[in-house]
């Protein structure tokens, strides 16, 4: 099975094909389609490591980051996400919000 | 014991006679009549911001707005000499809408070296002008130098377009603006590239929206469990007063004390706030913008988080301490709905840590925002019984006040000019 993540995050590598997603709309609606185990699972996950994420990132030109290591950029992104049901919402939905949704159309790359 | 002083009159209400401090009335937010009244006194009237020059990066590049108040549907493009020109979007021969991709009820953006219509094939330069008419020796007595696409009134300020339905506008676009608003010039928008662009549309009056970022009265209490528990028990008590509010003709102002969350208890902080130093007020590390012009943080707020200026009648500038900024559009669809777009601005990031934080913040303004725009419509919904019609404000919320009143004005005075 190929990497989706740089080696070094091998530990990861569970969470990727489903969090290693592009855009902002691909994340939210990740969030909102998964249980709170599953987010819980990858922030528990990514949390300990986002350091030595951070690190081997900053070691990479910004503007031409390799496949993999933009994978790992949008986990992070991912953990953005899933930080808010698990430490503030306790769902993975904004509370009160019912149907409203608020799309991104445009966002910086990566 | 306020705070923050209040003006010798006692209140930041009082400062402003005009707007009385009586209970209001949500008439005009609930009212399809009304709404009709506004279309033609505020949006075929005022000036409106449809975006920034930076959306146009070269000759050519065009974006389409649908206007519905104003019953208008646009061409913004950058003409052959550079300069930005607008047009209504809609062909001189049989009125189809010009430029639009898969969708005509949706708009679009691109770039191109003429507008061709999908219809029959008439084509206009990049300046308005008709080029081409095929089949032409059909017509009768067809003038193509006549024919070109008909202009909206454009004009730029700062970076930012607007445009002015009126045959011909009553003021320009800086008379129009005013000095609170032009005192801006000189902050650097246009450094300040790297975008979040969002979209939702809401079963809510757009004034109800502009009123919900008028005041950050309910923050404490709407977004209360955004934060830590610690940090939301002390907020509700302390509750919020802002430092100081301002009006000027139509548009207003509301500055807010600063928060120095890096200065803060940890117990106080989300953990991911602390692990991407970053959150609600922005990226931890401020952005070094050189010297603010005079109309930033005009009353000299120490600490100053934020100043919100709300350009009548449907754009928000809100720029923030930490050196970034939001724009917040309200584009009503009918008297009960509307379209909000909201966009966040950064320097574009240079290294991971700054993009990071930047994802932070923009993630952050979604949650807060998702919140305010629901409760919106529970506010729409209850309006609309007409059990209740009279509601109190609090000084506060002057800025709520002052909108109604403002768009009251200019549809009185239409109406009065008219009659």
């Amino acid at each position: 099975m190929s990497h989706l993540l740089p080696a070094g995050f091998a530990d990861l590598e569970p969470f990727a094909a489903k969090w290693c997603l592009p855009t902002e709309h691909e994340r939210y609606n990740t969030r909102l389609a998964s249980s709170m185990d599953e987010l819980q699972a990858l922030y528990d996950a990514v949390t300990p490591r986002y350091e030595e994420a951070v690190t081997h990132l900053e070691k990479l030109p910004f503007d031409a980051l390799p496949d993999d290591a933009t994978n790992l950029l949008h986990l992070i992104y991912s953990l953005i996400q899933a930080s808010f049901p698990v430490e503030v919402w306790h769902q993975p939905k904004v509370p009160d919000t019912g149907s409203s949704t608020f799309d991104c159309f445009t966002e910086p790359v990566p | 014991m306020p705070r923050f002083p209040k003006p010798p009159e006692g209140s930041w209400t009082q400062h402003y006679p005009a707007l009385g401090t009586e209970p209001v009335s949500y008439e005009d937010s609930i009212s399809p009549e009304y709404y009709e009244r506004e279309r033609k006194a505020v949006f075929k009237r005022a000036w409106l911001n449809v975006g920034r020059v930076e959306q146009l990066p070269r000759v050519g590049s065009y974006f389409t707005k649908d206007v519905h108040a104003a019953h208008a549907s646009i061409i913004v493009v950058r003409g052959k000499s550079g300069q930005v020109n607008a047009f209504h979007n809609i062909c001189r021969h049989r009125g189809n809408k010009l430029a639009w991709t898969d969708d005509p009820k949706r708009e679009t953006q691109g770039v191109c070296r003429q507008f061709t219509c999908k219809y029959h094939g008439w084509r206009y330069d990049l300046d308005g002008a008709l080029t081409f008419v095929q089949q032409e020796g059909e017509f009768f007595d067809l003038d193509k130098s006549s024919n070109g696409l008909v202009p909206v009134h454009c004009e730029v300020w700062a970076g930012f377009i607007f445009v002015n339905f009126a045959r011909q506008p009553e003021q320009t676009l800086r008379e129009f603006l005013g000095p609170m608003v032009t005192d801006l010039e000189g902050y650097p928008f246009e450094r300040q590239t790297s975008r979040f662009g969002y979209s939702t549309t809401i079963q809510a009056n757009w004034k109800l929206y502009m009123d919900a970022f008028a005041e950050f009265y309910h923050a404490p209490v709407l977004h209360a469990k955004q934060s830590p528990e610690k940090y939301s028990a002390a907020a509700q008590q302390a509750g919020f007063e802002a430092p100081h509010y301002q009006i000027d003709g139509p548009h207003r102002l509301v500055s807010t004390s600063g928060v120095r969350f890096w200065e803060m208890d940890a117990e106080l902080l989300k953990p991911t706030e602390i692990l991407t130093r970053s959150g609600l007020f922005g990226p931890w590390e401020k952005y070094d913008l050189g010297e603010m012009p005079p109309g930033v943080n005009p009353a000299n707020c120490d600490p100053w988080g934020l100043d919100s200026f709300q350009l009548f009648p449907n754009f928000v500038i809100l720029i923030w301490s930490q050196g970034w900024y939001l724009t917040y559009h309200y584009w009503p669809t009918s008297y009960n709905t509307h379209v909000f777009e909201g966009n966040v601005y950064f320097l574009p990031a240079t290294n991971i840590r700054e993009r990071i934080a930047q994802e932070m913040a923009a993630v952050t303004f979604k949650e807060f925002a998702l919140q305010d725009s629901n409760t919106l419509e529970a506010t729409q919904m209850m309006l609309e019984t007409g059990y209740v019609d009279r509601f109190h404000l609090n000084d506060q919320e002057i800025l709520c006040r002052h909108l109604h009143v403002a768009v009251r004005d200019w549809v009185n005075n239409h109406e009065g000019a008219r009659s």
